[in-house]
């Protein structure tokens, strides 16, 4: 069989756009292998929800709806995965490198004897053996992997696939995991910040640097992120200072991140983080230092000082939304 | 000949490296325009063990090589000199005298808080009177029997105010001239000590430097170094080892400003290309590089001889001869390749510029080692 | 309680990477090699823990030649007790996770940290390979590790938030940002000590590779930067929607 089973990761019930974006990917797999491309869920998702995959041409989807998924535990997750391919008889397991897919992958690997790669970009060259392209080097340079296994297991990086929408419909099986192991630790108390857009799933992503010069001159960068339905980031020095969270910090030793757009206000552009953004499909910089090397890998740049351009981006934003 | 640096000199090499690119470089530039000590910076050194490192671990220092202690000031003085010539001081000068000339007794007490950087020492030399000619000293230590008196100026004191420990040379028997000089122990808080303004200075300006009057000041005869008139070979013998460290931090003034003018030519563009592909700008940084390293060179073999136990006095003058005045070529090279943004205070190399010249004056003039190297050139 | 730290050698994350041999391997000349910058987080976190009083000793281990070495006594240097060093040259993740399995089933910690990925290979595989080929649970996405009375306190990050979890050891956490502030600078004392800590050279049983990296490329360069009049803004947006057609 070559048939392909992805993890379809949802929140609260509902598929993000990395979820879609896998079921694409993992459809175009299947397109190339002559199998099928299978979802396996985690958890309680209504029936339209579990419909959505099927328009991305997922044809199969093991429902695991009962079974304590939440909190995420590695061992529960990669166990489910890892009965979930042996029943389908998968010859790819593929996840989206989300903080959960590239958590559980490796493990998946193991238990089914199969090779890794982590953060494809892309469909493999051949099939026979399986050849696929990853970035390496923090995004420095690219590698073509050879998996010797006969299984693979896949991370698919975020943003460099895309939405591929199909018809069809998908058939959802509601399946128990035979034995799931139980949970390896207590949680003690979890926080989320409400509503706020998540920076792994935000396609525009304002982040601002040093050149702000304190915390308090964050407004415009707030504002502008609204305007535009913008997650916000920022550049090291400033978690590290700590006028933003850390959870903020975008760069080779914080969030690996790959949206449509990136705004760099403010910042530099030091080498590393560049490596953590350079993935972004188009880099807006402002910066009032023309030799700042993040023009290098911007596609448009502004030279001023952020204080007066960055407000000025706000009003003009705005103009722009309400004309389109 | 074996050009390899140990696993252990290179992580040491790293170690200044990253302190001074992640900690010297964040408010080099504040305290420069402050004249502001680096209180907190000499306590990371200490810590870090950089202030007694060549001290042996027997005396609570690190017992590193001197090649090792070039290449932390080179990496230390390529971002801020202020902090190297504090380290210099308080390693070469106080710490080397103490350990090589002083007895057990003074070194229990004198020398293991100073290699801890627990304390920090100055070496007072230098009179309003007697700079290059140290054999004036006016400053008299006059014999009392169980203690000496101290009275006199001494000048241009790096780490002047928040020394614990003085070195002072000063002149017991007039009429035996320089045979006549003893080196004291002095406590800072000794009674009639009393410290002069901080010297508003051209460059290193956030290393503390003042002129300390002494009146009345009696230091107990223990606290002598060495026998009586010792003092004036005592100055000359430490002073060649400190040459070393001053040639170390001459060739990192010089090796930041190359650095730096390297990195501004790949960016900076003029003319439709970077400057760096300019021959006018290349050929700048070519020469800039070869003075860069020799002057390297020269401060390594020196080290090496020291650290081999052979005679290095005529070498240190060399090194410290050379890497000043290339220091004062590159930076002043490395401010005309950066062109307006040289002159101004962000981009670093004019106070490299100004850091340089110090490099020429201090422990021994270029002209005293010209003096030192033609004398051993033509002695017969 | 005693924790290992799982160490990679990485090249300078300023390095410019270049290939040799047909584009097959990393053109190592000139490279300074470094504790991957996760995995010396880790460490720091490890020592700060054993200054605390919390934890005994800390280990470190490497797979990798003998120029790994020098990453391993910087380590020391640094604080660790102990260095380890499986001799062996890996072609992937699943190949150093095996040795260091095989090699663990002797030993005795409690808590195993893994950086989050190399800086090289960037597959944030080892760690939870290891922790699966043990059989000991993985926690992932660490930011946090405390220990208050012999309890394990973790802080992990989850999509949209935060989470406090107690660990029962031994377990293998994978650490991230967060876990510690700044890598440690060793003293010359430290360098010192160095030298008589024990840094232990264990053979490596044979173990296949699971995947095999064919051919390396470097990236296209990316084409001028576009420059805006900062007293036109509008422009950007109509050259974002109109010809980047990103908004």
């Amino acid at each position: 069989m070559s048939n392909i089973l992805y993890l379809a990761e949802h929140r609260e019930g509902s598929f993000r756009k990395p979820a879609l974006e896998l079921a694409s990917y993992a459809h175009a797999l299947a397109r190339q292998t002559g199998g099928q491309a299978i979802a396996l869920v985690l958890g309680k998702v209504g029936a339209d929800q579990l419909s959505r995959l099927g328009s991305y041409g997922t044809q199969h989807i093991l429902h695991a709806a009962e079974g304590s998924f939440d909190p995420m535990d590695n061992g529960i997750w990669s166990t489910a995965v890892a009965e979930a391919a042996i029943k389908v008889s998968a010859r790819l397991v593929v996840f989206s490198a989300s903080l959960q897919g590239r958590a559980i992958a490796p493990a998946v690997a193991v238990r089914l004897e199969a090779g890794l790669v982590a953060g494809v970009n892309g469909l493999p060259s051949s099939m026979q053996p399986l050849t696929v392209e990853r970035k390496v080097y923090s995004g420095k340079a690219l590698a073509t992997v050879v998996v010797h296994t006969e299984k693979a297991v896949m991370t698919l990086s975020p943003n460099t696939f895309g939405l591929k929408e199909s018809s069809g419909d998908a058939v959802a099986e509601v399946w128990t995991v035979p034995t799931l192991p139980s949970l390896s630790f207590e949680v003690l108390e979890t926080s989320r910040s409400e509503g706020k857009l998540l920076l792994s799933e935000a396609d525009v992503v304002v982040s601002a640097g040093r050149g702000m010069k304190g915390h308090e001159h964050w407004k415009p960068v707030e504002d502008l992120a609204t305007v535009l339905g913008a997650a916000t980031a920022c550049s090291r020095p400033v978690s590290d200072e700590g006028w933003r969270p850390h959870g903020e910090h975008v760069g080779q030793t914080g969030k690996i991140i790959a949206p449509n757009l990136y705004f760099a206000l403010g910042i530099s552009g030091a080498v590393q983080h560049i490596a953590g953004v350079s993935s972004s499909k188009v880099i807006v910089a402002v910066n009032k230092d023309p030799e700042a090397p993040i023009f290098g890998a911007a596609d448009y740049g502004i030279l001023g000082d952020v204080h007066t351009v960055v407000p000025a981006l706000v009003e003009a934003a705005k103009r722009f939304k309400e004309n389109s | 000949m074996n050009f390899n640096f140990t696993e252990e000199q290179l992580m040491i090499q790293q170690a200044a490296r990253d302190f001074a690119q992640r900690e010297l470089i964040k408010d080099v530039i504040e305290r420069d325009e402050k004249a502001e000590y680096p209180t907190q910076h000499v306590k990371t050194m200490a810590e870090l063990g950089f202030l007694g490192m060549l001290v042996d671990p027997r005396w609570d220092g690190g017992g590193m090589d001197t090649v090792s202690y070039v290449l932390a000031m080179e990496e230390i003085s390529k971002v801020d000199a202020s902090c190297s010539v504090i380290m210099s001081v308080n390693n070469s000068l106080v710490c080397y005298g103490l350990e090589a000339f002083g007895n057990d007794v003074q070194r229990e007490k004198y020398l293991k808080p100073l290699a801890r950087g627990e304390k920090i020492g100055a070496f007072l030399l230098s009179e309003p009177e007697a700079g290059s000619d140290a054999t004036r000293q006016h400053t008299l230590a006059e014999d009392k029997g169980d203690y000496y008196l101290v009275n006199g100026t001494k000048n241009w004191i790096t780490n002047g105010n928040t020394a614990g420990t003085y070195l002072v040379i000063a002149q017991t028997h007039p009429e035996k001239g320089h045979k006549g000089i003893n080196c004291l122990i002095v406590d800072r808080n000794s009674e009639g000590i009393s410290v002069g303004p901080h010297e508003n200075k051209m460059g290193m300006r956030s290393s503390d430097t003042h002129s300390v009057m002494f009146t009345d000041v009696k230091v107990p005869k223990e606290n002598r170094i060495g026998e009586d008139g010792f003092g004036f070979k005592f100055a000359m013998k430490t002073l060649e080892g400190g040459r070393i460290g001053i040639a170390a931090q001459a060739l990192g003034i010089a090796s930041g400003a190359l650095e730096r003018a390297v990195q501004y030519a790949k960016e900076r563009k003029a003319f439709g290309t970077v400057i760096a592909n300019h021959q006018a700008i290349a050929f700048k940084l070519a020469d800039m590089a070869v003075k860069v390293e020799n002057a390297r060179n020269l401060c390594l073999k020196a080290a090496w001889l020291k650290d081999q136990h052979l005679p290095y006095g005529v070498a240190s003058s060399y090194a410290k001869y050379y890497a000043a005045e290339i220091a004062m070529e590159v930076t002043t090279q490395a401010v005309q390749i950066h062109g307006g943004y040289g002159y101004v205070k962000e981009y670093h190399v004019e106070r490299l510029m100004r850091e340089a010249k110090l490099t020429q004056i201090y422990e021994g003039t270029s002209e005293i080692q010209q003096i030192v190297i033609s004398r051993d050139l033509l002695k017969d | 309680m005693k924790i290992l730290v799982c160490m990679s050698n990485v090249p300078d994350t300023t390095t410019k990477v270049r290939f040799t041999d047909g584009n097959t391997r990393l053109d190592a000349a000139g490279i300074q090699w470094i504790i991957n910058p996760w995995d010396e987080l880790a460490l720091t976190r490890a020592l700060e823990l054993k200054d605390a009083g919390a934890i005994s000793a800390v280990e470190v281990i490497n797979v990798g030649p003998a120029l790994t070495e020098a990453t391993l006594r910087k380590a020391l240097a640094i604080g660790a007790d102990k260095a380890w060093r499986i001799d062996a040259e890996t072609a992937d993740g699943y190949q150093v996770a095996q040795l260091l399995a095989q090699w663990l089933k002797d030993q005795a910690f409690d808590i195993l940290l893994a950086g989050v990925e190399s800086s090289d290979y960037n597959s944030s595989g080892v760690g939870i390979m290891l922790a699966a080929l043990a059989g000991i649970p993985s926690v992932s996405n660490v930011s946090g590790l405390s220990i208050e009375g012999g309890q394990v306190i973790l802080k992990r990050e989850i999509e949209g938030g935060q989470q406090q979890l107690k660990a029962h050891g031994p377990f293998l956490a994978v650490v991230q940002k967060g876990i510690a502030l700044e890598p440690r600078i060793p003293s010359m004392r430290g360098i010192m000590t160095a030298r008589t800590k024990p840094l232990e050279v264990v053979p490596a049983h044979p173990v296949a590779a699971r995947t095999a990296y064919q051919a390396f490329s470097l990236p296209q360069p990316k084409g001028s930067c576009r420059m805006v009049d900062p007293e036109q803004p509008d422009e950007l947006f109509r050259l974002l929607h109109e010809e980047a057609r990103v908004i």
